[in-house]
């Protein structure tokens, strides 16, 4: 039996490495992702004060610290019992609407951009971004660099610091906004909503006006029946800050809705001896293996699923593209793994002009922002949906607020095991005796997993930057046959 | 157990307890060999780093003694000591470091007896604990991979 | 003059060194113009082997981000310093375990138990464990050893300087690639950074004299934004943290958790910081005092933060 390595493809919460095994006739027997890091945090977090949670629980990941922060923010106001003010809640949605722009649009442009615009098949020194904005043009990387950079403006000025936040507490934030920073930030949160447009219509222009990526978007290899999830207001619209979870069974049916608090009713996790990290599935559904399918308790949570999830987007023209989307695919729900960078693009647009909704609030500017907790900690649950999935934060204190047990589910973990069938699948579909096994194959196996947007930390460079990808394979005594690898060198 | 011979330092203010030391030894007082003294001028000297050095390098207890509160040669020095003590043994109970590892007490240069009955029981306390692991603990932390 | 050659890398880190690594603004086109990246796992073509085949000392500087906490994390550590001419432990993990390192107040089987069966949404009756070596019907998967205890980069190889903070501030890392740039580097084992003098020598709060009766947290109260927050009872760092950062977090009314490491000459920052408060607390009455620090819930997680696996003890003994 032959082994292709992919090692490392990635970062999540750590390193990542795709083992592909081939079967004697060359055909693909079995796929495993494995995560080889964990680092500890549900266990060393015990013996911390709650209040500092938010500082250390976003240690977790420096791409998505701001979730982590937000995730365990609200975990503390349910485990003090305190509600937090209204501008806190508005100041706190803001920041996090602002770091969603900067997140999709580092992953849609430096990640997913490059094999759309260059095509799959480009030579991997070209399928960059320097190479879409060598293609597409400089205005528009000028506005790429730039939404990033004032997005960051925005979390440092509401957030305290630039990567890690500092400023969540039990029942408000530490600092309120001026004047002067919330004009700046408007005009920050106007253009935003222009770059969202854009990015649409590049969407538009490159790939649903190809039809051999259309056809690929819709093609059997990159499509999942899956459950999906995502968090949802109380009129069932998307929203990444509040509210509870939804998910749709593969038909697109209310499977079940829950409140944080209510999460171990609804989610559980399987353990594998291969990988440091856990599958999470639906607890009602059962943990059947890596599969499909209504009877299988995989489920996704993308920025797909989330729209899946919804019935459409609380904003006017986020909610255009949704039906746009939708009825270009065929109706809801939508399993095209592909069809994620599409999604997300409708996710961003929203957050762009939720960050308006929000900045125009004639309370943005209020020193408002704090309620002392009075009430003794007990137990708190938070939950916010992270670019990469919902994010849950469990914590069980003593009566002075010391932390006795964390649970944490974090946004990509949700998705480990439809990561996984995504690559076999991919791989099953692409990888056939006798066919040589090319760059550009390969990069379409990558094309699988993409999508899901693994806490690349390579999706926040503004340099050049691709996924690197090494692939080994071995024969059936392990020794190496054929050498390959993708990157930009 | 029984022929462990714990490795105790004594941080001695240099006007009281080192004196008070120096009495046991002339009254030919019996205090433990175990005893390493290390005269300081002032109780207020004896920073936490050097407790946690003492430990980190292989003291099985550190006693810190110094003149009694209001007598301390520079007014403050003591009171110092007085708040870090315990401080310090809330952090090394964290380190899961018994805190009867280290003492304070306030030994004038009068009270070679109560010096001397300072040395024997903290000895004895420190022999009822038996060695601290702690310097094997940090040789094998710089390459232990199992556990 | 020709190009320096960089590597970059991270082991058990959260990538927001990384980040913080090239945010450096349009700074990056200067670097760009001096240096070129040879080894950058996350951004370029990554593999291992290429720096196996690159001869020893041909890699001008590494910029090592994060912990060493795996044999993975150690393999390449020892690889790259064996390529570089200068090792550069970049931001608290690399430089002093940070925030991960509270990992060492326990060990691998407390935490292999907690997050593999206990934790609540775990179900797993057969107790399975990850393992470094799996037999799957297709053939043997690998994983690198999980470590008892997270270890820094001085702790595993020899290293040059130091880059602190959890992550660098943009100005602390160019003042360390301009160092790079122009050939002037500090004597080895520096601490690169704008201050040596600690985080309050940049705050802009009012500073009297500090006598504390009483400790507070962040939560119980609302500070006011002149005043020193420590005067007021908060447990800011700020008094024994290396300055650099600007007093970020003191300016956002949350008080300093000590992210830039001990000031110059201090060997131990959890002692240091111990040693500092309990000059302030304003009593001479042992019940008293034992109230007043009652109030600190954590102090060992509190004072070592950033920096207990390169603290003195190191890691908890456990029993
Ligand atoms: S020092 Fe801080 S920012 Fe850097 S890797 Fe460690 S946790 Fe992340
Ligand atoms: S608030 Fe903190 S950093 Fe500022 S002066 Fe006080 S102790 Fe120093
Ligand atoms: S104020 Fe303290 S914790 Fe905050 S960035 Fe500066 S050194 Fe780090
Ligand atoms: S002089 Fe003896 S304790 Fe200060």
């Amino acid at each position: 039996m032959k082994k292709i390595m992919i090692d490392p493809i990635t970062r999540l919460e750590g390193h990542g490495k795709i083992a592909i095994f081939l079967n004697d006739d060359g055909g693909v027997a079995n796929v495993y992702f494995q995560v080889p890091e964990l680092r500890g945090f549900e266990k060393f977090s015990e013996g911390r004060p709650a209040e500092d949670m938010p500082q250390i629980t976003q240690r977790i990941c420096g791409v998505c610290p701001e979730a982590h922060h937000m995730a365990s923010t609200k975990a503390l106001d349910a485990l003090f019992h305190v509600e937090p003010t209204s501008t806190a809640k508005k100041l706190r949605e803001l920041l996090y609407s602002a770091f969603y722009v900067t997140d999709h649009t580092t992953h849609f442009y430096i990640l997913a951009a490059p094999d759309f615009v260059m095509g799959p098949d480009a030579p991997p020194a070209e399928r960059n971004i320097l190479g879409v904005i060598a293609k597409v043009g400089l205005e528009l990387g000028g506005a790429v660099i730039r939404t990033r950079h004032e997005n960051h403006w925005v979390i440092q000025t509401i957030g305290g610091r630039p990567i890690h936040p500092c400023f969540g507490l039990p029942g408000g934030v530490s600092k309120a906004i001026n004047e002067e920073e919330r004009a700046k930030i408007e005009e920050i949160a106007k253009s935003s909503v222009e770059f969202g447009k854009l990015s649409l219509k590049v969407f538009d222009d490159v790939v649903l006006k190809n039809k051999e990526y259309l056809d690929m978007v819709l093609s059997d290899t990159f499509t999942h029946r899956t459950y999906s999830m995502g968090l949802v207001d109380e009129n069932n619209k998307v929203n990444f800050y509040d509210g509870k979870v939804r998910v749709v069974d593969p038909e697109g049916k209310e499977f079940c809705k829950y409140a944080p608090r209510d999460y171990l009713e609804h989610v559980a996790e399987h353990v594998e001896p291969w990988t440091y990290l856990k599958f999470p599935y639906l607890k009602n559904v059962g943990w059947k293996g890596f599969v499909d399918g209504k009877d299988s308790g995989v489920y996704r949570c993308t920025p797909q699923s989330r729209l899946n999830a919804a019935d459409g987007m609380a904003t006017p023209l986020a909610q255009e593209e949704y039906e746009k989307m939708y009825s270009t695919l065929g109706g809801k729900p939508a399993h095209y793994t592909l069809a994620t960078h599409w999604a997300r693009l409708i996710e961003l647009l929203y957050a762009a002009e939720r960050m308006v909704e929000l900045v125009r609030d004639p309370e943005i500017t209020s020193p408002d922002i704090r309620t002392i907790p009075t009430a003794t900690p007990d137990e708190g649950i938070g939950i916010v949906e992270a670019p990469r999935g919902t994010l849950t934060h469990h914590y069980i204190t003593d009566e002075r607020g010391i932390i006795k047990k964390c649970n944490l589910i974090v946004g990509t973990t949700n998705n480990h095991a439809a990561i996984s069938m995504s690559i076999k699948k991919a791989a099953v579909d692409l990888i056939k005796p006798g066919k040589e096994i090319t760059e550009g194959l390969l990069n379409r196996i990558e094309m699988a997993w993409r999508p899901y947007d693994l806490c690349l930390a390579c999706a926040t460079h503004s340099l050049p930057g691709q996924a690197p990808l090494e692939v080994t394979i071995y024969d059936a005594q392990g020794n190496e046959l054929k050498k390959l690898s993708q990157g930009i060198s | 157990m029984d022929n462990f011979e714990p490795k105790i330092v004594a941080f001695c203010c240099n006007w009281c307890s080192y004196a008070g030391a120096d009495l046991a030894g002339t009254s030919r007082m019996q205090y433990p060999p175990a005893i390493r003294i290390i005269r300081v001028m002032c109780s207020g000297r004896v920073s936490p780093f050097l407790v946690l050095k003492a430990l980190s390098v292989g003291a099985d207890g550190v006693l810190v003694l110094g003149c009694h509160p209001g007598d301390c040669h520079y007014i403050e020095g003591n009171y110092k000591t007085m708040r870090r003590i315990p401080l310090l043994k809330k952090v090394l109970k964290q380190f899961g470091i018994e805190e009867e590892r280290v003492r304070l007490e306030w030994v004038s240069a009068s009270e070679g007896a109560k010096f001397a009955e300072v040395a024997n029981s903290f000895t004895q306390s420190i022999k009822n604990l038996g060695p601290s692991t702690l310097d094997n603990l940090k040789q094998s932390s710089k390459g232990a991979k199992h556990g | 003059m020709a190009k320096l050659k960089i590597a970059l890398y991270w082991a058990a880190s959260c990538g927001g060194c990384d980040i913080a690594t090239l945010a450096i603004g349009e700074k990056i086109l200067k670097l760009a113009e001096a240096a070129d990246i040879v080894f950058w796992p996350i951004g370029l073509d990554f593999k291992y082997a290429d720096v196996e085949k690159m001869p020893d000392k041909s890699i001008d500087a590494c910029l090592f981000n994060g912990a060493i906490r795996t044999s993975e994390n150690e393999h390449v550590a020892k690889l790259l310093r064996a390529k570089s001419k200068i090792m550069i432990a970049y931001g608290s993990c690399s430089y002093e375990g940070c925030i991960p390192g509270l990992s060492n107040f326990y060990n691998r089987q407390m935490t292999f138990e907690h997050v593999y069966i206990e934790t609540p949404t775990t179900d797993n009756p057969g107790k399975i464990f990850p393992q470094t070596k799996v037999k799957v019907p297709e053939g043997e998967l690998e994983l690198p050893e999980f470590y008892d205890t997270v270890k820094t980069l001085a702790q595993t190889v020899d290293v040059d300087y130091f880059v602190p903070g959890c992550p660098p501030e943009e100005k602390t890392t160019w003042l360390a690639l301009e160092a790079l740039i122009t050939g002037k580097l500090p004597p080895k084992g520096t601490v690169i950074s704008h201050a040596v003098k600690a985080v309050c020598d940049e705050c802009p709060r009012k500073k009297g004299e500090k006598k504390i009766k009483k400790f507070y947290r962040p939560y119980e109260i609302v500070p006011d934004p002149e005043i020193c927050l420590l005067e007021q009872g908060l447990l800011c760092y700020g008094i024994a943290t290396r300055g650099g950062c600007g007093a970020l977090c003191p300016q956002a009314n949350m008080p300093c958790t000590g992210c830039y490491g001990p000031v110059e000459g201090v060997i131990d920052q959890g002692a240091h910081f111990l040693s500092a408060l309990s000059s302030i607390i304003d009593s001479n009455d042992p019940e008293e005092i034992q109230k007043i620090i009652d109030d600190i819930p954590d102090p060992a997680g509190t004072f070592y933060r950033y920096s207990l696996p390169d603290s003195l003890l190191r890691r908890a003994r456990i029993k």
